[in-house]
């Protein structure tokens, strides 16, 4: 059986199950962010009447619109606090932890061979860890914290095989981003995907940032195999290996479709307005000019990826027609990156370090681009209108690419810094 | 975008969104929509994020159903929360042209355009008891006072 097959059998109580059955689960946590109060609202009254179904299922992360952007916002963090307290939530992790899906890793909140659904569509990450996550909707999250349970329908699997080894100023982002421009938008619609192969080159991080991405291929979940680097990784938060029980495919597992990628050919490269899977090779955008550079989110915005930002900026000043956002994914990773001296590089660069949150990704606040206006970004979507305005463009790269083009006002090869 | 994401902790509830649905498409969709509409729709529809409110958006202005060569996951199973109807049907995009008078059948599985009808796999039981229910949440107390009562 495939990953997915096996974990979906382990929860579902059955020794085998197949592609297109339809089992009932119990997730081990449902994530929430700001949406909380939304989905809160939805039930009320069977709040009053039932309760909810566990105070150790829910984990809330105040991270969308931190500190709040309006009246409307404030009052939606307000009603959840309230919701918390009332209900004795155990998992709550209030404005200035970090982006959601980053806290939950961090707090060792996602486990190998474990379950978890959330009520935004990068839930997917956590796959990174071995972890099968989901994202679903609002009315299902309200409907999980009342049962505890919902149904999952047993995806087809995509197996992903990297063979060879990552050059040097290319990263998982370049990776992750050249496969969707490959499969398209939709090419893992409805499937688990697989990543096989030579993994062991990719630190949990850079799993992270793949596992994040697999939503914008349309997949379900995205998963690494739990291997020593997994452990190691673990282990320095705290979690020993008799906490878990990892879950790896079977070796004869039945696939959809097998993909095979070569690392040692992938060069950096740029998805371009307005969709994740118009990717072109970075030569065929480098010159474009931007305004705009955004350095993090929960995609990129971790500690190697600071580094390598940081590596590039040190004792350089950003273009003066370009602002640089630099947004860490969570509290720690801020924390870790001041100690190491790249917060005072980004400032001393010229650069705007933000809270631990969303805002500037989604379009919510702190980054609204102008009409006309170009950015080059880390996160994990160019839609049309994402960063909050309909006229302008977005193009995602990786930390290197972002931090480099930030130098030169231009989207630039990050294999330039060290050409010379 | 099917509704755009700077609304979203703004316009939660079904009035607050029509206006805005699918707004950077197509400005005027909301003006001309009406009550019995179809949308046709290529592949992947529904892509992106987890937001719900695109779905209560087009159940509020009248769609009856989307049919599309293929949807997104999340809209999917969101639409079936909501008591939407998706039909996956790439035959019946290709062959409708604008303004076609468009039949449903949704127990048999067929939807016919014109003299030319296509079938589509019907939807699991598991599903339809959501949809028959009315959606997700009426299905939910339902359950939650059965399980009451048998205690």
């Amino acid at each position: 059986m495939t990953f997915a097959e096996k974990i979906l059998a382990k929860y579902a109580g059955e020794k085998k199950v197949k592609p297109g059955q339809i089992v009932t689960i119990q997730p081990d946590h449902l994530l929430m962010h700001d949406n909380a109060a939304p989905i809160i609202s939805k039930i009320q009254p069977e709040l009053k009447e039932y309760g909810i179904y566990s105070k150790d299922l829910p984990v809330i992360v105040l991270d969308h619109v931190i500190p709040a952007a309006a009246e409307k916002n404030a009052l939606q963090h307000k009603q959840i606090r309230e919701f918390v307290k009332a209900f004795k939530i155990k998992h709550f992790f209030d404005v200035g932890y970090g982006v959601c899906h980053q806290i939950i890793i961090e707090k060792g909140l996602a486990l190998p061979g474990t379950l978890l659904l959330g009520s935004d569509s990068h839930t997917s990450s956590y796959g990174a860890v071995g972890a099968f996550s989901s994202g679903i909707d609002r009315t299902e999250a309200a409907a999980l914290l009342l049962t505890g349970e919902t149904w999952l329908k047993v995806p087809q699997s995509i197996k992903i095989t990297l063979k060879g080894h990552l050059q040097h100023w290319v990263s998982a982002k370049d990776v992750i981003l050249s496969i969707i421009g490959d499969v398209s938008a939709a090419g893992a619609d409805y499937c688990s995907v697989e990543f096989h192969g030579n993994v062991s080159q990719f630190s949990v991080e850079e799993r992270f940032t793949m596992a994040n991405m697999g939503v914008e291929m349309g997949a379900k979940n995205a998963v690494f195999p739990v291997d020593a680097v997994t452990k190691q990784y673990l282990s320095s938060i705290g979690i020993s290996q008799s906490k878990y029980q990892s879950i790896n495919p079977d070796a004869d597992a039945t696939y959809e479709q097998e993909l095979t990628y070569t690392l040692t050919t992938i060069g950096p490269v740029v998805a371009v307005p307005h969709g994740v899977d118009k990717v072109k090779p970075i030569k065929e955008v480098e010159g474009i000019d931007i305004q705009q550079c955004l350095l993090g989110t929960c995609t990129n915005g971790r500690l190697s990826d600071l580094k390598i930002a940081a590596k590039i900026l040190k004792g350089k000043k950003v273009h003066q027609n370009v602002r640089l956002l630099v947004l860490p994914a969570s509290r720690k990773i801020y924390l870790d990156a001041l100690e190491e001296g790249y917060i005072r590089t980004f400032i001393e660069a010229g650069g705007t370090v933000l809270p631990p949150g969303c805002g500037p990704c989604l379009g919510a606040h702190q980054g609204v681009l102008a009409p006309g206006e170009r950015c080059l970004s880390t996160s994990n979507r160019n839609f049309k209108g994402r960063m909050g305005c309909n006229e302008a463009d977005i193009y995602l790269a990786s930390p290197a690419t972002v931090a480099l083009s930030a130098v030169f006002g231009k989207i630039t090869d990050p294999r330039k810094v060290v050409r010379k | 975008m099917l509704f755009p994401g700077k609304y979203t902790y703004t316009c939660n509830t079904a009035e607050e969104i029509k206006p805005h649905l699918l707004e950077d498409l197509d400005p005027l969709f909301a003006k001309n929509v009406k009550e019995g509409d179809l949308i046709f729709a290529g592949k992947n529809f529904g892509c992106g994020s987890s937001r719900e409110q695109p779905v209560l958006g087009l159940k509020a202005v009248g769609i009856v159903a989307v049919v599309a060569g293929s949807f997104a996951r999340i809209f999917y199973r969101s639409s079936i929360n909501q008591g939407l109807l998706l039909i996956e049907c790439p035959e019946a995009v290709k062959a409708y042209k604008q303004g076609d008078k468009v039949w449903l059948d949704v127990e048999k599985g067929t939807i016919s355009i014109g003299s030319s009808t296509f079938s589509f796999p019907k939807l699991p039981k598991e599903i339809l008891a959501i949809r028959d229910a009315g959606g997700l949440l009426p299905y939910t107390r339902e359950k939650l006072r059965q399980k009451k009562k048998s205690q």
